[in-house]
């Protein structure tokens, strides 16, 4: 029933009474935290909206001067889709049920997003020193608050896959360890997805034409 | 019960509150009239809605009150009722807004035959320009911007150097002329509003904005800011004076230009030593100043102060007032000074004077800078209104609204016996 | 035809409730201070958003003071003038209202209306209420730092709220941005809970169609919340890094107090923009739930269905859909390109159809219905009449041309507050009436209850018809003192100092019903499990108040929507929503 049926129905009327007595109701906590996790989704993507239309907004005015390109983003962004992949493979596992397989992919999961939020560190560090570096040059400035928050989002990714991987040891219960590998799956592809727009917007940032030509605003 | 006899009162009360008030527009003075047409018409529809739904509120309560033996309808919906009023309120939307958006358009599209000036927004005054002769205005950027240039204009522009530059809050306009009022600011947000003109825009730094509009009567208008600005915000009002053509160009044609202004040679000590031989009988040969009769301390002060100052005794915004019985005296001594030149020179002599503390009146040691007793008589002045009131007094209309604050003698001399502390 | 005919729970399946893991403290800390049970959350809410409101309500009395007697009080001056109005702008809105409806009422009611035993997730619930608590006493410490809290306005517009000139530019506004940075992360967690709660944990039988209004409005608001907070997320972290890193965001290049600055190529605008795109749907934020428990209380003391369910249903959905497309109306003098103002007023004024027809279906509601004039029934009345003031001034100013001469005025002060202010508090005061036998188990003393409404109604409309017309004379708001001016007559002052004595009658009043809860909670009349014989999940918990986990042993199961009122046929003049048709005592006498 789509919700837009659902919400033309009359709950007053007899009959349609006798369909809406036949919702099941109840919680299911798997069921719980996959929503939460999509509206929190929706939160995060309207975040980074407003920033990309800030900063693409800023970015059509005549004295846009771009950041200066680290190059080392390049490899960074390669590192954080290994990270992607390796979380896709844990899932991958322990749907199958092979848990060592699990294992492995999380921990490389979350090694190569250690290795991507110190590689961003470092390209921070480049950025700083490089000589025509200001602050009070919007581009920059956007630079290191888009990247940070963007790193933010991960670094709290990464407190709810040390939750999961605490959890993977020993004796465990794999129904709920299998949801949180999904969970947390599906937030890294998400920042992925975030990171693959916002890196190419920062690239952009050199070739205005392109863009511009792109939103037919030239 | 009670509530519907005070729902009716209430509707009642409001439509006589709003015949009968004596608070609402000041006249219009430009052509946006329709804008005062639109508001009569959202009133009548919006008026209409108001008494109909809350009389209809007052009948329901009482009508259908509770009773012991009667029982509500069981009513879940109507739908046609309730698409009716759906289409009526449509149509009552429409029929505001479609005069509105039509308004709307003439107001962002400005006549191509409107006269361009410049309004400059700043903590908390605002300054105008007009672009001179050649009928452009001149680049500006805030990095230009002191003391000396406090517009921002561009130095090596030439469209700017005919530029008049008007740093009153006094703002002359000719009749019947459209004009196309630039609005920018140096520092935060500000707005200029004129409620005769109905027509008002924020002035935003960074950018510049604008609004255009007829003057259609003669007369003296407030200028205000409607925009939070910071602590003065209140105070940062200026003057609009609507006048025919002739008196318009005889205004303008007194302010000097971009290149004039920036001509003119700083004051030279030496020249202004055998005019300060006048101020000397009163103000004292080191300008140390002389409570006995009432001439403050001069030394130490900035010599923009001083300039100011002798220009507005010389011009009679300051001294003139009935009850500023010194001011008067000052006033004929300044008149003394032939031109800028002079009032310049003389700053220039008395900013070469040592400034020695001057003794303390009031309380505490001896202070630095203004006399304190001096102090106290000009804050009442302020608060009494017989200085600060005069239109020309560019700054001194905000310092007799923040003189407001001192409620009573006592707060002035604690204020005064603070400032001694300062060093 | 037959209204209670249907009994198809005769055919239902059972119900396969999964029961929430509930974690059962057995310390009065862990009951009330770490709770992780909604209820206690929701009045820990309550009492914080409360409390910090009437600091707003006694900065509004300052604000007045000194509008209505100028320069007679010594400690009042333009500085901490704009403190006050900044302060009690910003409290009133998300600090109290926001908090309050969503926080308190969301929490108390969300669980309790779906037939839930608690949130979905109870501990980032009560993490929730923790990091809010945290936000509000930063705000508090912003009183204390050197400079005093920030008097930039409650939009905090820059370049002045970082710049000297502004009172608190420098601590004052540091901790106003990190404040609201912790509010918008607390409320993230609390609204993921009510969202979730309200999908994935409605008992057996609630369809989203059968669910009282009051949730409709609780939940579309939060969905508002969630979408919205993260604008003013972002500019407080940029507006931050502009104070504190010398970044250029917001800050173009300026001259302020004859330094220039170093920043370079920022656009004030866009602080607008963002602020807007978050302060234009929070205005909804505050009304929908409003909205939502006002209809509960009309259909609940007039004893009769709400009028026109499911348009109800579709006009809060409408408004918040359209509450993103509005937003520049506020503003059209701001110096953006003046060409929005066809687009936001168009779409500004297409939202006052849906609102209207919310308006006319209470008042239908009331329509042949059988008005029981409760206390919460007085204040839902009030509501309606300060929402119609507050909604048709609206179309003045929403409308771009009209909007023009009464920017920036007094106008606009007294049109939001009819909106933001009277209106919702109404709905507040009828809502506490309403719930607090539910809550304490005892009844507001109804004498004390009728006195408090009169008063805070006829005083708060004192206040604000008024201050309109200060408007239409060209005063304008923020102004510390008025002064001289050729087109104020003198006579506005005494129309300033009436307002000034009706805003202190109306603030005070308020202490009566602080008496009245703490007076009712030990010697209030019981009241019984169902004081106001409402048809909602709430009133049919086997405790008053309910115990941890609301429900007892079993969920209940939901039979009929929530406005089973004055049914024909049936012998009493309401059905709860979990009584199955074969349990409804028939009057025989009537079909």
């Amino acid at each position: 029933m789509g919700i837009f049926h659902e919400l033309t129905v009359k709950p007053w009327a007899t009959d349609q009474g006798k369909v809406d007595d036949l919702h099941a109701g109840g919680t299911s906590p798997p069921a719980a935290r996959k929503l939460a996790l999509r509206v929190f989704l929706a939160v995060v993507a309207v975040l980074f909206t407003l920033l990309v239309t800030a900063y693409s907004g800023r970015m059509a005015y005549e004295d846009w001067r771009p950041a200066p390109q680290v190059s080392l983003l390049w490899a960074n962004t390669l590192v954080l889709i290994l990270s992607s992949v390796a979380l896709q493979w844990a899932q991958y596992s322990v749907r199958r049920g092979r848990i060592d397989a699990m294992r492995v992919g999380l921990l490389a999961g979350g090694t190569f997003t250690v290795v991507f939020l110190f590689g961003q560190f470092l390209a921070w560090r480049q950025l700083a020193t490089m000589v025509y570096f200001e602050l009070t040059n919007p581009a920059i400035a956007f630079f290191y608050l888009i990247t940070g928050l963007h790193g933010a989002h991960l670094l709290g990714g990464l407190v709810a896959w040390g939750r999961t991987v605490a959890r993977v040891w020993g004796d465990f219960d794999v129904a709920k360890t299998r949801q949180s590998v999904e969970l947390c799956t599906v937030y890294w592809h998400f920042l992925l997805l975030v990171w693959l727009v916002l890196f190419g917007l920062l690239f952009t940032g050199n070739n205005l034409d392109v863009l511009l030509k792109l939103c037919g605003i030239r | 019960m009670a509530i519907a006899i005070v729902l009716v009162l209430l509707v009642v009360g409001s439509v006589l509150f709003q015949f009968l008030s004596p608070w609402y527009f000041t006249p219009i003075a430009s052509n946006w009239s329709a804008m005062d047409d639109t508001i009569s018409l959202t009133f009548w529809v919006t008026g209409v809605v108001f008494v109909a739904v809350n009389l209809f509120l007052a009948y329901c309560v009482v009508r259908y009150r509770h009773r012991k033996d009667s029982r509500a309808k069981y009513e879940p919906e109507n739908k046609k009722l309730e698409w009716w009023l759906v289409g009526l309120t449509a149509a009552g939307v429409a029929a505001m807004l479609a005069p509105g958006l039509f308004v709307w358009a003439n107001f962002v599209e400005v006549p191509s035959d409107a006269a361009v000036l410049e309004v400059v927004g700043r903590q908390w005054s605002f300054g105008f320009r007009f672009p001179g002769n050649d009928g452009k205005l001149g680049t500006v950027d805030a990095r230009h911007v002191s003391d000396k240039n406090p517009f921002g204009m561009n130095p090596d522009d030439p469209n700017g150097q005919d530029d008049v530059l008007i740093s009153g809050s006094e703002l002359h306009l000719p009749v019947d002329k459209p004009v196309k009022l630039l609005l920018r600011s140096i520092d935060v947000l500000h707005n200029f509003a004129v409620p005769q003109f109905r027509a008002k825009m924020d002035l935003v730094p960074g950018l510049v904005t604008y609004i255009w509009l007829t003057p259609t009567r003669t007369g003296k208008f407030d200028l205000l800011c409607n925009e939070l600005c910071g602590v003065a915000h209140f105070a940062m009002r200026g003057k609009v004076v609507v006048e025919e053509e002739r008196a318009f160009q005889a205004w303008l044609s007194g302010h000097p230009t971009f290149a004039q202004a920036a001509a003119r040679a700083p004051g030279d000590a030496a020249a202004g030593r055998p005019l300060y031989a006048v101020c000397a009988a009163c103000h004292g040969a080191q300008a140390e100043g002389n409570p006995a009769l009432h001439a403050p301390k001069l030394s130490g002060q900035g010599d923009w102060y001083l300039q100011r100052q002798l220009k507005y005794f010389k011009q009679g915004t300051r001294g003139a007032h009935d009850k500023d019985v010194f001011g008067k005296m000052m006033a004929p001594m300044a008149a003394t000074l032939g031109d800028d030149t002079a009032i310049d020179n003389v700053s220039a002599y008395i900013k070469t004077l040592p400034d020695n503390p001057a003794p303390a009146t009031v309380k505490g040691t001896a202070s630095d800078g203004m006399s304190d007793w001096y102090l106290v008589t000009q804050l009442k002045n302020f608060k009494q209104g017989v200085r600060g009131a005069h239109p020309q007094d560019m700054y001194g209309p905000q310092m007799a609204l923040m003189s407001e604050i001192l409620a009573d003698d006592q707060a002035i001399n604690d204020l005064v016996a603070y400032i001694n502390t300062l060093r | 035809m037959d209204y209670v005919a249907h009994d198809a729970s005769a055919f239902a399946p059972p119900a396969e409730v999964d029961e929430m893991e509930l974690y059962h403290p057995k310390t009065f800390v862990g009951k009330y201070i770490w709770s992780q049970d909604a209820k206690v959350i929701a009045i820990q809410y309550a009492i914080t958003a409360i409390g910090i409101g009437l600091v707003a309500l006694v900065l509004s009395w300052f604000m007045r003071l000194q509008l209505g007697f100028p320069n007679s009080f010594q400690f009042i001056n333009p500085s901490n003038y704009l403190q006050f109005v900044t302060q009690h702008g910003m409290i009133m809105v998300i600090y109290l209202l926001t908090a309050l409806f969503l926080g308190g009422f969301g929490n108390y009611l969300i669980p309790l209306m779906v037939g839930a035993r608690d949130m979905v997730f109870p501990y980032v619930n009560m993490v929730s209420y923790w990091v809010y608590l945290s936000a509000v006493l930063l705000l508090i410490a912003s009183f204390f730092v050197a400079g005093g809290p920030t008097g930039a306005g409650w939009t905090l517009y820059p370049p002045q709220a970082i710049l000297q000139g502004t009172p608190g530019a420098t601590w004052g506004i540091i901790l106003m941005l990190v404040s609201l940075a912790l509010f918008i992360i607390g409320f993230t967690m609390g609204g993921l809970n009510y969202v979730v709660t309200v999908l994935q944990a409605r008992t057996r039988g609630m369809t989203m169609m059968r669910l009282p209004l009051t949730v409709w409005g609780i939940f579309t608001a939060t969905i508002l919340a969630l979408l919205a907070f993260p604008a003013l997320f972002v500019s407080a972290i940029m507006m931050l890094l502009d104070l504190t890193l010398g970044t250029s965001f917001f800050m173009p290049a300026l001259v302020s107090m004859g330094q220039q600055s170093e920043h370079t190529g920022g656009n004030p605008l866009l602080f607008q923009h963002l602020f807007w795109f978050f302060g234009h749907p929070e205005v909804y934020i505050v009304a929908l739930p409003a909205f939502g428990i006002v209809s509960d209380l009309l259909s609940v003391h007039a004893r009769k269905n709400i009028f026109g369910y499911r348009m109800m249903v579709w006009a809060i959905v409408a408004i918040g859909g359209l509450s993103f497309l509005v937003w520049a109306h506020h503003m059209y003098v701001s110096g953006m390109n003046p060409y929005f103002g066809f687009f936001f007023a168009t779409t500004t004024l297409i939202i006052a159809i849906p609102t209207a027809l919310k308006v006319y279906n209470w008042v239908l509601t009331l329509w042949h219905g059988n008005i029981r004039l409760t206390v919460p029934m007085l204040f839902a009345i009030g509501f309606i009449f300060a929402f119609i003031h507050g909604g048709l001034t609206g179309l003045f100013l929403g409308n771009v041309t009209v909007s023009v001469p009464l920017s920036d005025t007094m106008f606009v002060v007294a049109h939001f507050h009819m909106v933001m202010a009277v209106a919702p508090i109404m709905v507040v005061f009828g809502a506490i009436y309403h719930w607090y036998p539910k809550i304490t188990g005892r009844m507001l003393n109804d004498t004390l209850g009728k006195f408090h409404f009169w008063v805070t109604f006829l005083g708060t409309y004192a206040v604000y018809l008024p201050m309109h017309y200060l408007g239409f004379l060209g005063v304008p708001r923020r102004y510390y003192a008025v002064g001289g001016t050729d087109f104020i007559p003198a006579s506005a002052q005494s129309l300033n100092a009436g307002i000034t004595i009706a805003a202190l009658i109306a603030g005070a009043v308020q202490a009566v019903f602080l008496y009245n809860l703490v007076w009712s909670y030990f010697k209030g009349k019981p009241a019984g499990g169902n004081p106001w014989n409402a048809t909602t999940l709430e009133w049919q918990t086997p405790d008053t108040p309910p115990k941890h986990g609301n429900f007892g042993p079993t969920l209940p199961s939901v039979y009929r929507w929530a406005y089973d009122y004055s049914v024909p046929g049936a012998e009493q003049d309401f059905i709860p929503q979990n009584v199955p048709a074969r349990e409804v005592a028939r009057s025989g006498t009537k079909t």
